[in-house]
């Protein structure tokens, strides 16, 4: 049942350890949560390349969540705090080029906290569709070659 | 100088005045300057809350709105009595909270003219004053006439550790704030277990004997641990203990004479005030006498009792567990 | 471009797509069928051939359904949309395995977890079902092929930690012909076991059936014991660890001291031993912690030592026939070489000072039941006598409290599991030695497993009284006749309905199990994680308790939750089975999930130096570049991501597999007015 509403779409990222487990967890406890939010997992949320989010962005995504092992308890020891570092600056570098900060959002959930997870998930989504669709611009027309030299600008 | 805005409070202008002029005698050796917040009125106690809460919520909202018209450099509100502490604390925080309480008082500040802002002032116990701003290396420091040799039970009551989410005087079950600021003036602290157990409140109004039932086990506590008096910090604990005593002893068909004093009062003699500076000789039943085992000037006609001798307890059987520093001390 | 390098006859991949249905969990809201037909036509042109729907993907039918298309359809990609990864990826890589694709050229995408199982509207979840398919095949393409890497598996092990769980883990593994390293703070193992007196529910003497065990690992061949000493440091990778221990000094000779126990005898310096006595005996400055300690060789404490502290004294070194006391003695520094790691190192128990309304420190007569334990024990402070803190007197009446600092949300939430049945071992030993009247304060009575509610049945009929309801307060402050001189225990009776009062000589607090104080050192030191609690995580809390997340790396006992005697026993056993099992085959394959740089485009900027927490990270001063360890790198990715030059490639997630898999996730936005719409051609 389509309502008329906007519908964010949304790319979360999540470390093989601890956040996508969280999310098989409120899979296995049956937990609901919006389908907005389509993952994608990584080995570590240190991983997570700033240019991943703006290029989720620029495809068309209307915000990004990033999640990972809460600080102390890395199974990599201490590359989530990698990812905060990033995270903040990438926020910053965001709101300069236009795109609301609060479109990309960084939250920690260990393996265990699966309620938890769908539960920022569905903030996140409710956040999202109030701030509206993104519109970052991309000409249909263009070659992907020309979209990727785009990229790089962005992201330099 | 640490300033603060200061509720008197109606007890400590009245039955409890020893508690304010010791305040008034000290202030200055601590180094804490008291604004009197103007046009102040009464906090309810306990009566006004039982008949309607909404009215008590708003007749507190009026000393905030008066004291935050009146913050110039400090936003600390500071009460001396546990129960003006206690209801200007939870009308501030709950106002901060629950959105409809907080617009139903704005509307009753706002036909006087007045208004207050959730969040802008912070209320605070005298005691958690002096224990943690003022400091014991301070209190410490101004001592020039130590209470060796006073056996005191250290009395809290029931209202300033609930709640205590902060642990403002140790742990709220077992506090040690006031057991640690009288030892820092050099009086013998003996270790009282119904520190925090309840005095009975307005229960000497409404049921006597549940009230004389209470006091009793507080002063017979005191009396086993041998303390030579009580001292508390709030005016409703010291007027049961104090002046409902003869009341209670004939009740019980005891006969303690367990004096009842303010721990500003201590300080203050610590300090090298007088007794009559700090209100001493006021209370029902009287201090001096205890006070004068240790050589506090005595007039004429109170008898002096003399000192038991206590024997040492020699050291045997299994060790104790050790109680160091985890203490905090 | 990799894409080039993989290039079978075709321009494209050939990729084959499967959705599971898994019965009705994922059939049941995601329309399968459509999601399988609509693979076929929209993703066409990025290379899929085959797309179908089935059952069970996992079964055997399932999988050979993939291997026959990739012998008859010759695929070079599977994409299979059913389960979490966690459970099947190795399954589905396997059976590529099988029909001669290099495994790692599929990929498990999730649709059950993460779309059937968490969505309520079954057009959307249709939808997502379809988007992660895209996303999955845009990845695929972009895998490489990749060989797992082989690292061979050092015979020895090192286990850490002298409890009855690393006793156990040790003799298994040292009976089995393999070098065992067993490194123990205390001078001597045993761990808590030995402390005790008698354990649950058989009433065996702890001491009788744990020392032969330490005997034997005293004595084992293959067993090296290193007692007094610590794992400074520990470097390298399964099968190839290298640890630094430090061996702390004894200031005894080992080779020649006989153990005949003349220093300990005759040191004048008597001080109170905080660790085995638990605060309520002594011990000398020289001491052994007990009699049966294995080694026998004593140590002496430099921090009370009167030669130490002031340099008098010297009576053992005068007195001792053998002249084994060197004061001039050094610690040592040692470097094992070890291919597994076992973690035994237990708990600790909770400071009952925490709780002030039980009196503990303050009430002379309120212990906690570890001080208990070492006065039943018949070679404690007080020979087995029970007695109360003035060391003669004997109670008439004792109070045993459960649950104090467990399952309490001020302190620690968990139930620490043994302290039911040590409170009921302890009012069955308290009736047995004085006939005292004896009360068990409980909340609820947890005796689960063999032999052990048995046991509770027969600790009520011996006529201990049981009351049900946490204790409020423990009291000298009397109120009523029959109180005065006694311990007050004030609880709610909640069988009874009432507040009671209940007089006691002597109060017992069953402190609940905590995890060691060092616990964070621990896991820095290992390179492995603890939970919020301090328990050290396992692998999988039902499936593998006894592995870490880190490869090589195993614990048992008490380290990983609270528990008793026979369960860490079979911990141990478990553990030393894993090391065994990784000995035998004598070498392990590891994920080839690693970092690799690429020196022409490595501009020397060592960014990327400081990032890793492995010491995979190599500098070379003389050609100007970093080069990644691959035994030691554990794919975490972090380097791949900072290097500004994007000179760290990732294998099995380099940035070309996920920005592919972005594109694919966003290639089709929701349905507006019934059909997908497609945002972005990719």
């Amino acid at each position: 049942m389509m309502s008329e509403q906007f519908e964010p779409v949304i790319i979360g990222f999540t470390c093989n350890w601890c956040s996508y487990r969280a999310a098989d967890m409120a899979g296995t406890a049956r937990i609901k949560y919006p389908p907005n939010v389509r993952l994608i997992r990584l080995m570590c949320s240190g991983r997570l390349d700033p240019t991943f989010v703006l290029k989720a962005l620029s495809r068309g995504a209307d915000g990004v969540l990033i999640t990972g092992c809460h600080p102390g308890e890395c199974h990599y020891l201490e590359q989530n705090y990698k990812a905060l570092r990033r995270y903040r600056l990438l926020k910053r570098t965001i709101a300069q080029l236009g795109i609301e900060p609060d479109r990309v959002k960084l939250v920690w959930a260990s393996a265990a906290e699966g309620v938890q997870l769908a539960r920022e998930i569905t903030t996140f989504v409710e956040e999202i569709r109030e701030l509206g669709p993104l519109h970052w611009p991309t000409s249909m027309a263009r070659p992907q070659a020309e979209q990727s030299v785009v990229l790089e600008e962005v992201a330099a | 100088m640490n300033k603060y805005l200061f509720y008197p409070g109606c007890s400590m202008q009245k039955n409890a005045s020893s508690y304010l002029d010791s305040l008034m005698a000290i202030r200055a050796d601590l180094g804490i300057g008291l604004e009197e917040i103007e046009d102040w009125n009464c906090c309810g106690a306990t009566e006004y809350w039982s008949v309607h809460q909404l009215k008590a919520h708003a007749l507190v909202g009026r000393n905030l709105a008066l004291a935050e018209k009146q913050t110039n450099g400090t936003n600390t509100v500071v009460a001396g009595c546990s129960a003006c502490y206690l209801n200007l604390a939870k009308t501030a925080n709950y106002m901060k909270d629950d959105k409809v309480l907080r617009d139903r008082i704005e509307d009753a500040l706002a036909a006087g003219g007045l208004h207050y802002t959730p969040g802008s002032l912070e209320i605070r116990h005298l005691l958690d004053i002096v224990y943690n701003d003022v400091g014991l290396e301070t209190i410490k420091s101004k001592v020039v006439r130590p209470l060796t040799g006073l056996r005191i039970a250290p009395y809290y009551g029931c209202m300033i550790v609930r709640p205590d989410k902060d642990n403002r005087y140790g742990n709220p079950e077992y506090p040690m704030a006031l057991d640690y600021l009288l030892e820092a003036l050099g009086a013998k602290v003996i270790d009282f277990p119904q520190k925090t157990h309840c005095c009975s409140g307005h229960m000497t109004q409404i049921s006597p004997d549940v009230a004389y039932e209470l006091m009793h086990r507080l002063i017979s506590g005191a009396d086993r641990y041998e303390a030579d008096m009580m001292v508390t910090l709030c005016p409703m604990c010291q007027l049961n203990l104090d002046a409902y005593q003869g009341d209670m002893n004939d009740y019980m068909g005891t006969d303690y004479q367990m004096p009842c004093l303010y721990f500003t009062q201590l300080i203050g003699l610590a300090f090298g005030y007088a007794p009559a500076e700090l209100g001493i000789g006021k209370e029902f039943v009287d201090a001096r006498p205890a006070l004068a085992k240790i050589g506090v000037e005595v007039p004429e006609d109170v008898e002096v009792q003399k000192r038991k001798p206590r024997r040492r307890k020699k050291e045997e059987g299994l060790p104790m567990p050790r109680m160091g520093e985890e203490d905090g001390r | 471009m990799s894409k080039e390098q993989n290039q079978p006859q075709n321009d494209k991949e050939r990729v084959g797509v499967y959705i599971c249905h898994c019965g009705s969990n994922i059939a049941g809201v995601v329309d399968v069928e459509d999601v399988a037909v609509w693979a076929k036509e929209e993703l066409a042109d990025e290379g899929v051939v085959v797309s179908r729907d089935y059952k069970f993907m996992c079964s055997s039918l399932g999988q050979e359904m993939i291997e026959n298309d990739i012998k008859e359809q010759g695929l070079t990609r599977v994409v299979v949309a059913a389960c979490s990864p966690h459970l099947h990826e190795q399954t589905f890589r396997t059976a590529c395995g099988r029909a001669g694709l290099n495994p790692y050229l599929s990929e498990l995408v999730s649709i059950r977890e993460q779309v059937s199982w968490v969505t309520t509207d079954k057009q959307m979840a249709t939808e997502k079902a379809k988007a992660m398919v895209a996303g999955g095949v845009e990845r695929v393409i972009e895998n490489e092929p990749l060989e797992p890497l082989r690292v061979p598996i050092h015979p020895a092990t090192l286990v850490v930690g002298g409890g009855i769980a690393g006793i156990q883990a040790a003799l298994e593994i040292a009976d089995a012909g393999n070098q065992v390293y067993l490194v123990e703070r205390e001078p001597s193992i045993g761990g808590h076991m030995a402390q005790f007196d008698k354990t649950f529910p058989t009433l065996d003497c702890a001491a009788c059936i744990l020392t032969p065990r330490m005997v034997s690992v005293g004595e084992h061949p293959n067993i090296e014991l290193l007692t007094w000493s610590e794992v400074e440091r520990v470097d390298g990778y399964v099968g190839n660890f290298s640890v630094t221990v430090r061996k702390r000094p004894r200031y005894i000779d080992v080779d020649l001291c006989t153990g005949c126990g003349i220093c300990w005898e005759k040191c004048p310096k008597k001080v109170i031993d905080e660790v085995f006595e638990e605060g309520i005996g002594y011990r000398t400055a020289v001491y052994t912690p007990f009699p049966q300690a294995v080694p026998k060789y004593p140590v002496i404490d430099a921090e009370t030592c009167i030669y130490f502290q002031n340099g008098k004294c010297r009576a053992c070194e005068k007195l001792c026939p053998t002249g084994a006391i060197k004061f001039d003695q050094e610690e040592e520094i040692l470097l094992l070489d070890v291919g597994n790691i076992i973690i035994a190192t237990g708990f600790e128990t909770f400071d009952a000072r925490r709780i002030p309304e039980y009196g503990y420190g303050r009430l002379a007569n309120v212990f906690t039941s570890v001080e208990f334990e070492r006065m039943c024990n018949a070679a404690g402070p007080t020979e087995g006598e029970i007695v109360l803190r003035d060391g003669v007197t004997k109670p008439e009446s004792v109070g045993i409290v459960h649950c104090v600092g467990s399952r309490d949300r001020n302190y620690n939430n968990y139930c620490s599991v043994i302290c039911c049945m040590s409170s009921l071992k302890f009012a069955h030993l308290v009736k047995e030695r004085t006939g005292a009247e004896v009360y068990n304060f409980y909340i609820d009575m947890r005796t689960a497993y063999k032999d052990y509610d048995e046991f509770y049945q027969r600790v009520m009929e011996e006529g201990v009284l049981f009351v049900r309801g946490r204790v409020a307060e423990i009291t000298d402050a009397t109120r009523n006749p029959g109180e005065e001189g006694k311990l007050v225990i004030q609880v709610e009776d909640t069988l009874a309905g009432r507040q009671r009062r209940i007089p006691v000589d002597m109060a017992v607090l069953a402190v609940g199990l905590q995890p060691r104080s060092d616990t964070k050192e621990l896991t820095k030191k290992f390179g492995i994680s603890c939970s919020a609690a301090g328990w050290i995580t396992e692998k999988h809390p039902k499936l593998d308790p006894v592995a870490t997340m880190t490869e090589g790396i195993f614990i048992a006992g008490a380290v990983q939750g609270p528990k008793d005697i026979p369960t860490s026993v079979a911990q141990g056993a478990a553990a030393a089975a894993r090391v065994l099992s990784r000995i035998s085959m004598g070498e392990i394959s590891l994920e080839p999930v690693r970092a690799t740089v690429d020196e022409a485009k490595c501009s020397g900027c060592r960014i990327c130096n400081n990032l890793c927490p492995f010491n995979a990270i190599i500098f070379h001063e003389d050609r100007m570049v970093t080069e990644i360890n691959h035994a030691l790198c554990q794919g975490c990715g972090t380097c791949v991501a900072a290097c500004p030059a994007g000179a760290i490639s990732g294998t099995g997630f380099s940035n070309e597999q996920i920005m592919a898999q972005i594109d694919g996730l966003l290639a089709f936005s929701f349905p507006q007015n019934g059909d997908l719409v497609e945002m972005v051609p990719v």
